[in-house]
């Protein structure tokens, strides 16, 4: 398996996350290319690199930033996401707390691209510590003058899952409830207080120095044709050796968790795998066989790439528990704006609950896919239609232990 | 009783001010003060937030209750959030959970994700987060506190 260090190459460095080490090490080089390059010569660099947002939807970064408008007529703005709230998913606060000042590197290279005098992290309420590591790294940059162009400001969440959706973030920031937007028709930047404003994830914003300073044909050096580069994958649960592990895309699965992750824990067996936070739908041991990291494998095994934070179940999980627990994350989380995931969100948990105690009947089945039906493509966000694929694939994967308790 | 922000959060206020496009950005931000500063948040200080922001106080008290970290009554205990949620939950949450649950100065919240999954189960205690805990362990925490 190739060693991969884009976004992690000082994570392991003691101290990096100041600035002195930092510059040691190479931080904030990419900056020359700054004198050379145009704004729209750095976005192409980027489009060319193909990098996907690895905040979990994989939308080509380039495309998004060539939406911004770039005639000064109004001020644009670049958000960047520290929400992370996907269960599952523990990256960002890896980059955050180990290696800040490559986000700040990006955030200086982005705000170039896209023209913006001001950025911001939404960080989530539960990474304060991680929160006063940033806010050093951010202070020291400042008193280096390497701030001059553009204003870092950390926002603080409060908790509240929604936020990390990225309309439903700028509400929050607006000083509004976490409500998702509706999504226009056709392709626009995202707005704050009506000024355009790109929102990228922190690994994305934190790949993009590597790829300004060494081109995009180096980044696409690694990972396949569609999904180029790296992640920062994940595994939690039962792995022996759980945490976040920089791969390229494509690698395979099961060779991953057993080369970093050590293999499953007490020697059991591997029964499913969620890959990329809990809004991906479940796989069982046996299609995760020959399975590979990338986008598209994991579409057309049915699933999605998310994150890329796998929880790892081994034979002995019960899978009823296991989707009662995330259904009552979801219960807790939906902000509440559309009938289909208020109710079913509720109602799918209640069901889940009473097969679990052993009430349940075979029409609680079918009632859950009914559910499932309602909750998919008739809302505002993809909070709900997440709901959908995880009721979906856990229960005809493992069928038979549904099945088994209900009467 | 009335409320006022500290010189600091005044200063801090000011300074935030000149940094969004608009003074509504400063609902999270005062929230947050008002929460350090008193401990929760008073209907006093929701006021004090809405002259700050131009948001009206109803639409602040509407905002404040959406986020689970807002505390809009006084509380004596010692909160432990402790992650009840999936990774957590494979590595042995329930058992601290019903460990903690035998503790009675203190006040449990069941949250969600703590993006700690690689190091669970955890918890968090005034912002720092407690990982990879035990039975021992978590009694050796409560014991320092
Ligand atoms: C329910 C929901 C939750 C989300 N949570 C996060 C999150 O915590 N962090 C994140 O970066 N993106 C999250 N996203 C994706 C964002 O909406 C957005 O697409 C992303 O921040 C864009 O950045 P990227 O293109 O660099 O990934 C979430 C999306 C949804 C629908
Ligand atoms: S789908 Fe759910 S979370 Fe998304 S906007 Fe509607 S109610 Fe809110
Ligand atoms: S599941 Fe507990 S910290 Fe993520």
């Amino acid at each position: 398996m190739r060693e991969c260090q884009i976004v992690s190459r000082k994570f392991h460095i003691e101290n990096a996350c100041t600035l002195r080490v930092a510059k040691e090490h190479g931080a904030y080089n990419s900056l020359v290319k700054l004198k050379e390059y145009d704004p729209q010569h750095i976005t192409q660099i980027i489009k060319e690199s193909m990098l996907r947002g690895k905040g979990g939807g994989g939308a080509p970064a380039g495309m998004k930033w060539e939406l911004m408008p770039l005639d000064d007529k109004k001020p644009n703005f670049l958000v960047v996401n520290c929400d992370e709230s996907e269960p599952g998913t523990f990256k960002d606060r890896q980059i955050i707390s180990k290696d800040p000042h490559l986000l700040i590197e990006g955030i200086i290279l982005t705000c170039y691209a896209i023209k913006a005098k001001a950025a911001y992290i939404y960080i989530r309420g539960e990474y304060k510590e991680y929160q006063e590591i940033l806010q050093n790294a951010i202070d020291e940059a400042y008193s280096a003058g390497l701030l001059k162009e553009c204003d870092i400001t950390i926002h603080r969440g409060a908790g509240a899952y929604i936020c990390g959706e990225k309309s439903a973030l700028l509400e929050s920031m607006e000083g509004k409830r976490g409500h998702p937007r509706l999504k226009p028709k056709q392709k626009e930047p995202e707005w704050f207080f009506g000024n355009a404003t790109l929102v990228n994830n922190v690994e994305t914003i934190a790949t993009v120095p590597f790829i300004v300073k060494n081109g995009a044909d180096a980044y696409r050096a690694y990972g396949t044709e569609k999904s180029p580069g790296t992640l920062l994958f994940a595994m939690s649960g039962h792995i022996n050796r759980p945490g976040v592990y920089e791969a390229e895309f494509g690698t395979n699965m099961l060779e991953y968790i057993n080369h970093y992750g050590g293999g499953i824990k007490n020697g059991k067996k591997l029964k499913a795998l969620i890959p990329g936070g809990v809004s991906c739908g479940v796989l069982t041991a046996k299609e995760c066989e020959g399975l590979t990291l990338d986008y598209e494998a994991l579409r057309s095994a049915g699933s999605s790439l998310g994150t890329g934070g796998m929880i790892v179940m081994d034979e002995d999980t019960n899978m009823l528990e296991a989707l009662k627990n995330i259904l009552e994350f979801y219960h807790e989380e939906s902000c509440g704006q559309c009938t289909p995931c208020r109710e079913g969100s509720g109602w799918s948990d209640k069901i889940v609950g009473r097969i679990l105690e052993g009430n349940g009947t075979k029409e609680d089945l079918d009632k859950l896919f009914e559910l499932a039906d309602i909750m998919n493509g008739k809302t505002i966000c993809v909070f709900a239609p997440s709901i959908s694929t995880v009721l979906v694939s856990f229960i005809s994967k493992f069928r038979d232990e549904f099945e088994a308790v209900v009467s | 009783m009335s409320f006022k922000f500290t010189e600091d959060n005044l200063l801090e206020i000011e300074r935030l001010k000149k940094r969004y496009p608009a003074p509504q950005a400063l609902c999270l931000p005062s929230l947050w003060m008002a929460q350090y500063q008193e401990g929760y948040i008073s209907l006093e200080a929701i006021d004090a937030i809405s002259q700050v922001t131009t948001i009206p106080a109803m639409e602040i008290y509407r905002v404040a209750t959406f986020y689970t970290m807002f505390h809009l009554e006084k509380s004596d205990k010692i909160e432990v959030d402790v992650c009840k949620t999936l990774s957590c939950k494979l590595c042995g949450s329930d058992e601290i959970l019903k460990h903690l649950e035998s503790k009675s100065d203190i006040k449990i919240n069941h949250v969600e994700c703590l993006g700690s999954c690689g190091t669970a189960p955890v918890m968090q205690i005034n912002d720092k987060n407690y990982e990879n805990l035990t039975n021992t362990k978590v009694d050796a925490i409560l014991k320092e506190l």
